[in-house]
């Protein structure tokens, strides 16, 4: 079976779409997650591919489908933290060879394919579509959530898997080199300038500071109520192994990475693989959970006019998205429960949240707003999973965490300061993402 | 503050080899008179690759935007950390951005707004790298 990458067509990146056609139609029900590692330890019971079929299969059991039932399977084949497989390392080939093998020795260490998946999980013996939404798991929940509202597929695993290996972070490879293509060097990101990964958020997040009269500091209720929430998500790493509450005091003697952005500012990479069934609204009343309905997907895809993008381009792109969100629901922004944009870095968090208009916020008001109460006992869960900032980068914990609280099974983190009915998850960037809005009813 | 070399390909070589004169010149697409930075195959507005040109520009910009560095991923950068790295805009088209490390402005004293002139740093293999100073 050869799988593809989705097609442009799938994805829902322009307003006047009207309602997405397939609202209330498809539903998340089944949850899985591997335990959480800071780095692989070379053992073939650890790999990210074994990470990946425990999630796979607790997602299986905690839906109480037959594997068999499954006939569709998304995934990201990209699982890399930032962190490389070295061209000079030996590839363990008694790691590899613990598996069932794809032509790829890396396949199921440094990256994923579907094969990989389908030949050593052999209870899924009736998967007919298979397909890649590359990026992140709010890619691949778009993909499928699209792909079982057009029948491709009626049951379908959701797959994203992170691999972490030895070494700092972005520190290998062209970063380590004397001499960097000329191209290279004149592309944002990491260039000859050296720029950590948070230097561009940061930029945006200094002139948001600038044009709006705010600080870094004003950060500092929003980074303790995250790591708080992180804490009470048992999946998460912070959770399983730094069980430390982040004070704000902390957050602020925090040292600098590319000021404003400080440690804490970055997402911890880690190793972990999280999985989701869908199924079609129909199918999903008879499931062992409570089934949680796609009212909508939307991507953003922003280009900037030169090397970073602008506050004007990021506030103009975060807006679009909200609309485009709620557009393809049939809901306002009124209807919102909750919130759960991506935080990872944490200083674009508030870019998602004025782009929503959550609870009536224009540009400038967010850090104003997380020196109120944004805790989940409040009126204004603001991040109630603790995104990665609280439990770690898997660019998912704020999925997981929609779909549990609206089934009520969010344990210590369940929201009761609202009902949640309706909450909104995605990301990764402001400007460029992919966003889900569920629902506790299909309408 | 030595950077990295730099070993220009077919996309970028007009650039860097005008650094090496000592001018600084864009990517312009004739046909819609509008700048890019960084160069592309082609134009981002109307994608056509067959009226890219190289124009150069003035030297003159502001200073738009900075941070400062404190964890560099680049090694050969390491040892000068922290470090400003500031986004420069060109007054020939504000739109345009660049990078500089503003050499001789003091880490975290950034002048945001301020006028800058483009000076030209020989790079760890001889590739000269267009770089901005505050224009006293």
């Amino acid at each position: 079976m050869t799988t593809e990458h989705a097609p442009a067509s799938m994805y829902r990146t322009t307003e006047g779409l009207g309602v997405w056609e397939h609202k209330g139609k498809v539903a998340a029900v089944g949850i899985g997650h591997s335990p959480t590692t800071r780095r692989w330890d070379g053992t073939a019971a650890n790999t990210m591919g074994a990470n990946s079929i425990f999630a796979l299969r607790q997602a299986i059991e905690d839906a109480g489908v037959d594997p068999a039932d499954i006939d569709g399977l998304v995934l990201d084949p990209v699982t890399t933290t930032g962190a490389h497989w070295p061209e000079d390392q030996e590839i363990p080939m008694d790691v590899v060879n613990a598996y069932n093998t794809t032509d790829d020795p890396l396949d199921g260490i440094a990256k994923l394919s579907a094969e990989w998946i389908l030949k050593n999980m052999p209870e899924l013996t009736n998967v007919k579509f298979t397909m890649y939404g590359m990026g992140c798991m709010s890619h691949a929940i778009v993909v499928a959530a699209q792909a079982v509202g057009e029948g491709r597929t009626h049951t379908c695993l959701v797959l994203k898997s992170w691999h972490n290996l030895e070494g700092r972070y972005n520190q290998s490879g062209i970063s380590a080199t004397d001499t960097v293509p000329g191209t290279f060097a004149m592309s944002p990101g990491r260039t000859l300038w050296g720029a950590p990964g948070s230097y561009g958020t940061a930029l945006q997040f200094a002139e948001y500071c600038r044009k709006y009269g705010k600080s870094h500091d004003m950060m500092a209720p929003f980074m303790a109520n995250s790591r708080r929430n992180g804490l009470m998500f048992p999946e998460g790493y912070w959770a399983q192994h730094r069980p430390e509450a982040l004070t704000e005091e902390d957050y602020l003697n925090a040292r600098w990475i590319a000021k404003p952005a400080s440690l804490f500012d970055n997402d911890i990479p880690i190793m972990v693989s999280g999985a989701y069934l869908f199924t079609t609204a129909e199918r999903a009343k008879d499931m062992k959970q409570k089934p949680v309905y796609i009212l909508n997907h939307a991507s953003s895809r922003g280009a900037q006019r030169s090397i970073l993008p602008t506050l004007d381009e990021v506030e103009a792109e975060t807006a679009e998205t909200g609309r485009k969100i709620y557009e393809g629901a049939g809901i306002t922004a009124a209807d919102l429960s909750f919130e759960n944009m991506y935080d990872g870095f944490s200083l674009f968090h508030q870019f998602h949240l004025e782009g929503l208009r959550f609870r009536g916020m224009q540009n400038g008001d967010a850090l104003d707003f997380y020196q109120t109460d944004i805790s989940i006992e409040g009126p204004n869960p603001v991040l109630p999973s603790g995104g990665n900032i609280g439990s770690g980068r898997s660019r998912f914990w704020m999925h997981t965490d929609c779909i549990q609280q609206i089934q009520g099974r969010a344990g210590a983190r369940q929201i009761t300061g609202v009902k949640p009915e309706i909450g909104v998850s995605g990301g990764p960037m402001p400007m460029g993402g992919n966003f889900t809005v569920w629902s506790a009813s299909p309408d | 503050m030595v950077k990295q070399g730099v070993a220009p390909d077919e996309l970028t070589k007009p650039f860097w080899d005008a650094a090496n004169q000592g001018r600084l010149e864009m990517q312009n697409c004739s046909a819609c008179n509008r700048l890019q930075n960084p160069p592309l195959p082609a134009c981002s507005q109307c994608k056509s690759a067959d009226n890219l040109v190289w124009k150069v520009m003035s030297g003159k910009g502001k200073i738009y935007n900075y941070g400062v560095v404190y964890d560099c991923p680049v090694r050969l950068l390491q040892q000068d950390q922290p470090f400003n790295l500031a986004v420069i805009t060109l007054d020939d088209d504000p739109g345009i951005q660049m990078y500089s490390h503003l050499p001789g402005t003091p880490v975290d004293d950034v002048p945001v707004g301020a006028a800058v002139e483009v000076i030209f740093e020989e790079t760890a293999n001889g590739q000269k790298v267009p770089e901005w100073r505050v224009v006293a």
